[in-house]
């Protein structure tokens, strides 16, 4: 029992390692990949702030800061997930499938690797906001939303795992970018209060899980959310608890 | 245990296609054992059944003792394989790749570093260990998967296609490689290729495999004897006057048939350059006019023709190849 233990561990350290020397290798992407966000906060921020107002006061460029780290957190973990697909497509795959290793451990090496570089993603927007001027309400608050990183960055890479699993080429790739994360990020309360919705629209908003991670980051971060915090906790947990199952299961059916 | 690799009549359907048909075959401990046949003739399939990666339609095989579909785990332990297209990470370096493929087969620090010292030596690549696998030529990655499948000590080894797309010159590298693999470190190497030489070389025992079935299975040196002789080739002016001269060759008894193609009949005789000018008078005195002979000693080319009735060479891939072939490039 303890061998077999010792086994699934090394497994995913293994898999842990693999994804950190590769993130180590590609620093000019990890700063490409975080532009888009600060040029969101930067332009968007000061675009909205003389534009609109919410509640009679003109827009406060803070409000976007958790939509942002949650829209990074979502973009770096989906693209973790799916990296599967580049596995196959570039052979390492086949070196995997055939090591004397379980394949569900070997999935989840993946994702806690990939959900490793999610958050240090993250927490590199969220103090590069906190240079530009947004303040949060506590340390503790800070530390709460790391953690929401972690868990919802492991739900979305098991969301990337399942639909890796299904589609067998780079083409299809760049589908699920355009037709999933993008939605997900615009449906999610990133950029606009999701209180005074109309109903189509906020039911969507509400069966999106990055609805839930943005809301808790901005509860932790800011003090504020519309979602009850013990609520979008646990649907996260849930979220992220059904994504590893099935993109463990789907893994491991996965053919070279 | 008897045998390193064992099957019993294992096959491999894909839709209606037989890519693998009743194969049995069984490999000694410590043989270096060669599936040579021409692309799409069933070869990969064979050797993904028993690294485990496809599952057999029927039949069985096991490998070091233990059955591919029961005790997969326990015949991964045993294995290495080396693949046609390389599964290396060509973003870390050549040592980050070994030192990965140690930990995934449960190897700790020590034996891994002193493994990957070992490994790297043998296939020369010492030097090279730190750079990223991207900034290697195929020979060398070639190699890296090599000394990668080697890491863990593997009973046996597979290497597919191992020289496929290299240089002369690395290939006769890498086939003192594989020979070195062999009578060194003693582990079992079942290779497939479509390069005669490749097969000729190295191979104590080769089985020739065409369309999924094994047509013949035997030392090289037995192959070639088993043909009778040299071979004479004559090229015909007339290729309608085929069958006559075969009938004419038949009768007479002074010559085997390889086979017969376009304007070419394929023959074997005893003691060649004396029987030549038999063989023409039978061909003048018919009536039959021939442009050219020739006269060469035996290849598995030859071989393969013979039990095939077409050159292991041959450009003009059949249909069922095309669709193996596709299958194949499908599933990359």
């Amino acid at each position: 029992m303890k061998k077999v233990l010792n086994r699934a561990l090394q497994t995913v350290y293994t898999m842990w390692l693999r994804e950190m020397l590769r993130f180590w290798r590609s620093k000019s992407r990890i700063i490409g990949s975080l532009a888009t966000p600060l040029f969101f906060m930067v332009f968007l921020g000061a675009g909205f702030n003389s534009s609109f107002q919410v509640g009679g006061r003109p827009f406060d460029p803070s409000y976007l800061a958790p939509g942002l780290i949650g829209m990074v957190v979502l973009f770096s973990s989906m693209m973790g997930g799916v990296s599967i697909i580049w596995d196959r497509e570039f052979g390492f795959l086949k070196e995997i499938l055939i090591a004397p290793v379980s394949r569900f451990f070997v999935a989840l090496g993946k994702a806690v690797g990939g959900v490793t570089t999610s958050v240090i993603q993250g927490i590199l927007i969220m103090c590069i906001a906190r240079l530009m001027g947004i303040e949060y309400q506590s340390l503790s608050g800070v530390i709460a939303a790391i953690a929401v990183m972690f868990v919802s960055g492991i739900g979305f890479i098991g969301l990337g795992i399942t639909v890796a699993s299904r589609i067998d080429s780079h083409e299809g790739f760049q589908m699920v970018m355009s037709f999933l994360t993008m939605p997900l990020v615009l449906l999610s309360g990133a950029f606009f209060p999701i209180s005074k919705l109309p109903g189509w629209l906020s039911l969507l908003v509400y069966a999106n899980p990055l609805t839930y991670g943005v809301e808790a980051l901005r509860y932790f971060l800011l003090g504020e959310s519309i979602i009850p915090i013990f609520r979008s906790i646990t649907i996260l947990f849930a979220f992220a608890l059904a994504m590893t199952l099935l993109g463990g299961k789907l893994f491991g059916k996965m053919k070279v | 245990m008897l045998y390193a690799i064992e099957t019993e009549e294992i096959t491999k359907r894909f839709d209606d296609i037989v890519a693998v048909n009743k194969v049995s075959i069984s490999v000694k401990p410590g043989e270096l054992f060669g599936l040579l046949g021409p692309n799409g003739a069933g070869k990969t399939t064979l050797i993904s059944m028993l690294s485990t990666i496809a599952e057999p339609t029927s039949g069985k095989a096991k490998v070091w003792g233990f059955d591919v579909e029961k005790e997969s785990s326990k015949v991964r332990e045993n294995i290495g394989m080396v693949f046609q297209d390389t599964t290396l990470d060509d973003r870390l370096t050549g040592k980050e790749n070994l030192d990965l493929h140690g930990r995934l087969y449960g190897l700790d620090g020590k034996t891994r570093k002193k493994r990957i010292e070992e490994v790297l030596a043998l296939v020369e690549l010492t030097e090279r260990a730190d750079s990223i696998v991207r900034t290697f030529s195929g020979g060398m990655m070639r190699r890296l998967e090599i000394a990668r499948g080697l890491m863990h000590h593997p009973h046996v080894l597979f290497l597919d296609e191992p020289t496929l797309g290299l240089d002369p010159q690395t290939r006769n590298h890498i086939w003192e490689y594989i020979k070195i693999l062999n009578k060194v470190e003693g582990v079992t190497i079942v290779l497939t290729t479509h390069y005669m030489e490749e097969a000729d070389h190295l191979c104590e025992r080769i089985a020739i495999i065409d369309h999924g079935d094994i047509v013949a299975l035997d030392t090289p040196e037995a192959l070639k004897d088993g043909l009778g002789g040299d071979v004479i080739i004559l090229q015909l002016e007339k290729p309608d006057d085929k069958s006559k001269l075969c009938d004419i060759y038949d009768k007479n008894g002074c010559a085997k048939i390889v086979s017969r193609q376009n304007d070419e009949v394929f023959i074997t005789v005893k003691n060649g350059e004396h029987q030549i000018p038999h063989i023409l008078s039978l061909a003048s005195n018919a009536g039959i006019s021939i442009l050219a002979v020739s006269l060469r000693k035996p290849t598995l080319d030859d071989v393969f023709l013979h039990h095939t009735g077409r050159a292991i060479r041959d450009k003009r891939v059949s249909e069922i190849e095309q669709v193996g072939f596709k299958i194949r490039s499908r599933r990359k």
